[in-house]
């Protein structure tokens, strides 16, 4: 039923091909093509996804002192204050570098990207309540979290354009083994 | 517990390696008359002829969906999640109590993020988009008029194992420190049909999946693998998939690290670049002696486990038992196991039970004569790519202790005198 497979396809087989593909514009492959197409609209409410060169970041800015007001309201329970951790991980505070026995793998000591803030903090957190934040107080929450790795100055914000640039001190500190390119 | 029958009678037989590791097929040569002998060793002690007391009232009613013996009520995962946080956490595949190579499905180890959704399969769909010529919407009555196949395979969480990083052992049974692993038949879709259809861009060299989990829970896929041999799985061990394990579709990648096996699976993206999500930067990453992390370790690399004995189990006294575990590789095919009751000094062939499947489940079992002395039992698998399940010395000394993820070392159960076994790093 696989029609790639052209070494043992028949003229007969090949006939239907032609027909089969004359008739259904744009027909690939011999699959059951049973999908529906997805409209525009609907890939960008199912979307989620936020890439290290911005992609997928939405309109919006969040400021560091906002950041601080939302992490005390949703974040800080299971985070603990300055996201020195909980019952959930620390996000800032290292003081152990990577290289020491003991090692801290805070967000400002480990992430190498501060797009994976916004992606994950949107899709996943709070972990009570995922996506009952909008996308202004995700932004503000990752200058927060920025600001408490000392990445971000007080007073500053963070944004659809400025997020991407942000470059971690950790950026290289990966290795890619299975999944280089 | 008591792993197997014993029967001092029984003739010494010509050891093959050191602490009394016997020929792999040593009964399979002599046929039943060992297995005769101790099955009248055990029954001479019930009351010969009598019916029991099951014998005399009439059974239960039929059923509507079996369920395991009340007798074996401890046969369970073993569950350790985050008090404040209960559907996030693990379950660990009690592997110290099964035979075979097939995980029953409400045994499977679990790892999830945020809980398990309880989805409703009228409403939910499957987006295949981004690099593709036509992105395409999939409901479940769709999916299901789809060729299918099953394929056996092994699902292996990259934190499985990582005890043995600790400094000291770790005293557990077996299934709580190895056992976030599992294996069942799965059944579904290639994926590489459903991307077919959308239309493959030439750009596209990543797969991001997404679940419809609590936690949304994403990672990036080479998308080479998922054309080799990626499924999209409806169907576990002939059932449809338990919720816990992903219904009702997941991804199952085989030989891949658990966590890109996506569980409720609601979005395909093609990418150019991996996204960089939080479970394949923050965590499951390998972070080295030198500072840098081993990313996209995506295989799962060969281990093996003796499961019977193990800690927990405490042996009758000197006289057979059968040695028995589990092996796995994530590039193929087990070859060999060897198995050592000598700490290592000396390694007797186990016999691997047919069939070997590819980035399966792979019982091997050995006869072995213990002596009543203490000593360490041990188990090295090799797979036919000629990787060798590595001594924990060797892999500390590459790794380091703070990998936490992708331990695969040898495995030492000590056997003390009295019977009772425990972890060892030897």
């Amino acid at each position: 039923m696989c029609m790639r497979d052209g070494a043992g396809a028949s003229l007969r087989r090949i006939v239907a091909v032609a027909l089969l593909s004359a008739a259904v514009p744009m027909m690939a492959v011999a699959a059951p093509n049973l999908g529906r197409p997805a409209m525009p609209e609907e890939v960008a409410r199912w979307d989620l996804s936020v890439f290290p060169d911005g992609q997928g970041l939405p309109q919006g800015r969040g400021s560091v002192a906002d950041g601080a007001a939302i992490y005390r309201e949703h974040c800080v329970s299971c985070h603990g204050a300055g996201g020195r951790g909980a019952s959930a991980e620390e996000l800032a505070g290292a003081s152990h570098r990577l290289t020491d026995p003991s090692p801290d793998k805070t967000i400002g000591s480990y992430w190498p990207y501060a797009t994976t803030l916004f992606d994950y903090v949107r899709r996943s957190m709070p972990l009570n309540a995922p996506a009952s934040l909008d996308d202004n107080q995700v932004y503000a929450v990752t200058a927060y979290l920025l600001h408490l790795n000392g990445i971000l100055p007080e007073g500053s914000e963070i944004g659809r354009d400025s997020l991407p640039r942000v470059v971690m001190p950790n950026r290289q500190g990966f290795i890619a083994v299975d999944g280089g390119r | 517990m008591t792993v197997a029958t014993t029967d001092r009678s029984l003739p010494k037989f010509a050891e093959v390696a050191g602490g009394g590791l016997l020929d792999r097929r040593l009964f399979l040569k002599q046929g039943a008359l060992f297995g005769l002998a101790t099955l009248v060793a055990q029954t001479a002690g019930a009351e010969a002829g009598q019916r029991p007391a099951w014998m005399r009232v009439p059974g239960a009613p039929l059923s509507n969906y079996g369920q395991p013996s009340p007798n074996e009520a401890e046969v369970i995962r073993w569950v350790a999640a985050n008090p404040d946080a209960p559907g996030n956490g693990i379950s660990w595949t009690p592997l110290h109590r099964l035979a075979g190579t097939i995980t029953p499905s409400g045994l499977h180890f679990e790892r999830h993020h945020n809980g398990v959704p309880q989805i409703d399969p009228a409403l939910h769909q499957l987006l295949i988009h981004g690099l593709v010529e036509r992105p395409l919407i999939f409901g479940l009555p769709q999916l299901h008029r789809y060729p299918m196949i099953s394929r056996q395979c092994f699902i292996e969480c990259g934190g499985n194992s990582n005890a043995g990083w600790h400094e000291e052992p770790m005293q557990a049974v077996a299934g709580n420190l190895h056992g976030l692993v599992s294996c069942s038949e799965w059944t579904g879709i290639p994926v590489r049909m459903l991307l077919e259809e959308a239309g493959i861009k030439a750009a596209a060299g990543w797969v991001i999946a997404e679940g419809a989990d609590a936690a949304a829970m994403n990672v990036s896929i080479p998308l080479a693998k998922l054309l080799d041999d990626g499924i999209l799985a409806l169907f576990q061990n002939g059932e449809k998939l338990r919720p816990e394990n992903g219904y009702p579709m997941r991804l199952v990648l085989p030989g891949y690290e658990g966590v890109l096996n996506v569980k409720w699976l609601r979005r395909l993206q093609l990418a150019a670049q991996p996204l960089m999500a939080r479970n394949e930067t923050a965590k499951y990453t390998e972070l080295q002696p030198d500072g840098k992390a081993r990313q996209f370790t995506f295989v799962m690399e060969a281990k093996s486990v003796v499961t019977h004995p193990s800690p927990g189990y405490r042996l009758e006294g000197a006289g057979y038992y059968q040695i028995s575990g589990l092996a796995w590789s994530g590039r193929g095919k087990i070859v060999t196991v060897e198995v050592s009751a000598d700490g290592g000094h000396s390694w007797a062939p186990s016999e691997l039970q047919e069939p070997v499947l590819s980035k399966s489940f792979t019982r091997f079992r050995v006869p072995w004569q213990w002596n009543g002395q203490p000593c360490v039992i041990k188990s090295r698998a090799v797979d036919d790519t000629g990787y060798r399940q590595p001594e924990r010395r060797i892999l500390v000394a590459e790794r380091g202790r703070n990998g936490y993820f992708h331990y695969n070392a040898i495995v030492a159960w000590a056997v003390d005198a009295d019977g009772g076994l425990h972890h060892v790093y030897a």
